[in-house]
């Protein structure tokens, strides 16, 4: 077969390699070349700038804000991600009554559209929404959440990990059930009681997984667009504006190209770091791939 | 699977224990369900009701007029078409892409072939975020924007696509070659043996594949809403946020009356293929 193999193989990956040149790679490349260039919308003329973008960056007044809130947003969605998400797993761990029942509970906001899940988040977090009526029963005056700053941050990473916690749930149900039984058993034995074999023996099993769901999480906290555009639209002020939304902003709403691609590339340095430790990571530690 | 010995010190434990765990399950439940069934309750209020206080989850006079609303103030009935047409393209495309890559890329030697995989690989590094600004330019140049052109091209064949390839591939290295062999001295070719003999054996990988694909072409959010202008064009998740009066004030009950059309059918088939749901949704993990 020999040659002619060789060139089947070619064939093969033709289409899928075409594919990832012509909307990925070369789009990456003029991205570069677009944050080099300063660009009038309405003439359509480009002008070379060279650093004239990264420049406007590091004078950015809004920019500091933007890392601020970008920092925030993935930070509490990763930390409630992963708390809330190794509960569920150590809770469900077991088979008991209703134990899948409550799986796919957990696991179903995964499946529900971004936009319809944060569109009726929004009907619940309005002033005088489902939220605040059911707390004005127990007799408590809720805020009007999405119209300050920090409840609105809270309402965008509280409906965040609840919509993909499930994804985190299951990579943990995996983890916890390739931890040996002999281990516990062992444990036991020397008198250990629960919580000393959950933070001796099952944390430290799991903690590959733990790391690479942790990094796995920023890395979609860092692209989350629709959740933010539907619920808050950045605001209010900039309160709620990641960088993602602040890269959209600059490059469709105020038609800044260069500015937009310098800023969407600083976002791709963040992902790629992210992703390249998670994949030297994976190499390490591979536990629940099949 | 282990047996599960873990448990047996405490399986028979007191109750207390039993009713403090379905307890703290129920209520870590609440944010998940709730508002998948009020927005379904809700979508039957008339709009008097919709923030009636206080909340009540079932109306006092249900009504269908927010779905006959849904399909008089936008054209929703073309634009519910739009995304399973779409869906489905980008689906069938990328399970042909991705099931011959990762074929290839499993099983047959040509020269470069680790390094034009790691190129590939680099569609699942960089967000879509990032590749939309100079995209955006790229289909405006070729005549394609406020087309359906861009969401099934860059869809089918970037990130999602190349998470298919990596899911193929690593299925297709698993497979036994023996089955090959017996079918390549039967003088079958490669296109024979891909065609004949694996892709029949790769039906769960594909059907992981399917789900993921189609999940992600129909949740689209950034692309529509960069690409199209037309709302006769525009996809579910797009047309779900244009539900606002003239004075900008959003229309609740329509608006969620359209959420529960767009979201129940999925979660119907999810509830049905629960299995495949979730096996197929961790592997997403690997792209986050």
């Amino acid at each position: 077969m020999g040659r002619a193999d060789a060139a089947t193989g070619y064939l093969f990956i033709a289409p899928q390699l075409l594919g990832v040149l012509v909307f990925v790679v070369f789009p990456v490349g003029l991205a570069v070349w677009y944050s080099l260039n300063e660009w009038n919308i309405f003439t359509g003329d480009m002008a070379f700038v060279g650093a004239g973008n990264y420049q406007a960056a590091l004078e950015d007044p809004q920019l500091p804000s933007v890392l601020g809130a970008t920092a925030v947003f993935s930070g509490g969605v990763v930390v409630l991600n992963l708390v809330l998400g190794l509960a569920l797993a150590v809770m469900l761990n077991r088979r008991f009554r209703g134990s899948v029942l409550f799986r796919t509970l957990f696991f179903s906001p995964v499946v529900v559209s971004v936009v319809a899940w944060t569109l009726v988040w929004g009907f619940l977090l309005q002033d005088n929404g489902g939220l605040n009526g059911a707390l004005a029963a127990v007799g408590v005056d809720g805020p009007n959440w999405l119209q300050s700053g920090p409840t609105a941050m809270i309402a965008v990473t509280f409906t965040q990990v609840v919509r993909s916690v499930g994804i985190n749930m299951v990579l943990f149900l995996a983890a916890l059930q390739g931890v040996p039984g002999e281990l516990y058993e062992a444990a036991r034995l020397d008198g250990a009681g629960s919580r000393t074999i959950f933070f001796r023996v099952t944390l430290p099993l799991i903690s590959p997984t733990l790391l690479l769901t942790a990094i796995i999480t920023i890395v979609g906290a860092l692209q989350s667009f629709a959740q933010i555009a539907v619920l808050t639209e950045g605001g209010p002020g900039l309160s709620t504006t990641v960088l993602v939304y602040y890269v959209f902003q600059q490059a469709f709403s105020f038609n800044d190209i260069g500015y937009g691609s310098t800023l969407a590339l600083m976002l791709l340095t963040f992902v790629m770091v992210l992703t390249v430790i998670q994949w030297q990571l994976r190499r390490k530690w591979v536990f629940y791939e099949d | 699977m282990r047996t599960e010995t873990v448990a047996a010190p405490n399986r028979f434990g007191p109750i207390a224990r039993r009713v403090a765990l379905y307890a703290a399950l129920i209520l870590l439940a609440a944010p998940f369900v709730i508002p998948t069934l009020w927005m379904i309750t809700s979508s039957f209020k008339p709009l008097s009701e919709i923030f009636a206080s206080p909340p009540s989850f079932f109306s006092e006079n249900p009504t269908l007029a927010a779905y006959s609303e849904a399909f008089t103030f936008q054209p929703f009935a073309r634009q519910y078409l739009n995304s399973v047409y779409i869906a489905l393209v980008v689906t069938a495309i990328t399970m042909l892409v991705s099931s011959l890559a990762g074929y290839a890329f499993a099983r047959i030697r040509f020269p470069g072939r680790n390094l034009l995989f790691v190129v590939v690989l680099v569609g699942l590094l960089v967000p879509s975020e990032v590749t939309i600004v100079p995209l955006f330019q790229m289909f405006k140049q070729a005549g394609m924007v406020n087309t359906h052109w861009p969401l099934i091209l860059v869809t089918a064949f970037a990130a999602p696509c190349v998470l298919a390839t990596f899911i193929m591939r690593q299925f297709f290295i698993a497979l036994p070659v023996e089955l090959e062999e017996a079918a390549r001295l039967d003088g079958l070719g490669r296109f024979g043996i891909w065609r004949r003999i694996c892709l029949p054996l790769a039906k769960p990988a594909l059907s992981a594949v399917a789900i993921l694909t189609f999940l992600s072409s129909w949740n689209l959010y950034l692309e529509p809403t960069v690409y199209l202008t037309s709302p006769e064009l525009f996809t579910l998740p797009q047309a779900l946020t244009r539900f606002t009066d003239a004075y900008g004030g959003e229309m609740w009950n329509t608006q969620l009356a359209a959420a529960t059309m767009t979201v129940v059918p999925v979660l119907v088939v999810f509830l049905i293929a629960q299995r495949q749901f979730v096996e197929s949704l961790a592997h997403s993990g690997l792209k986050g």
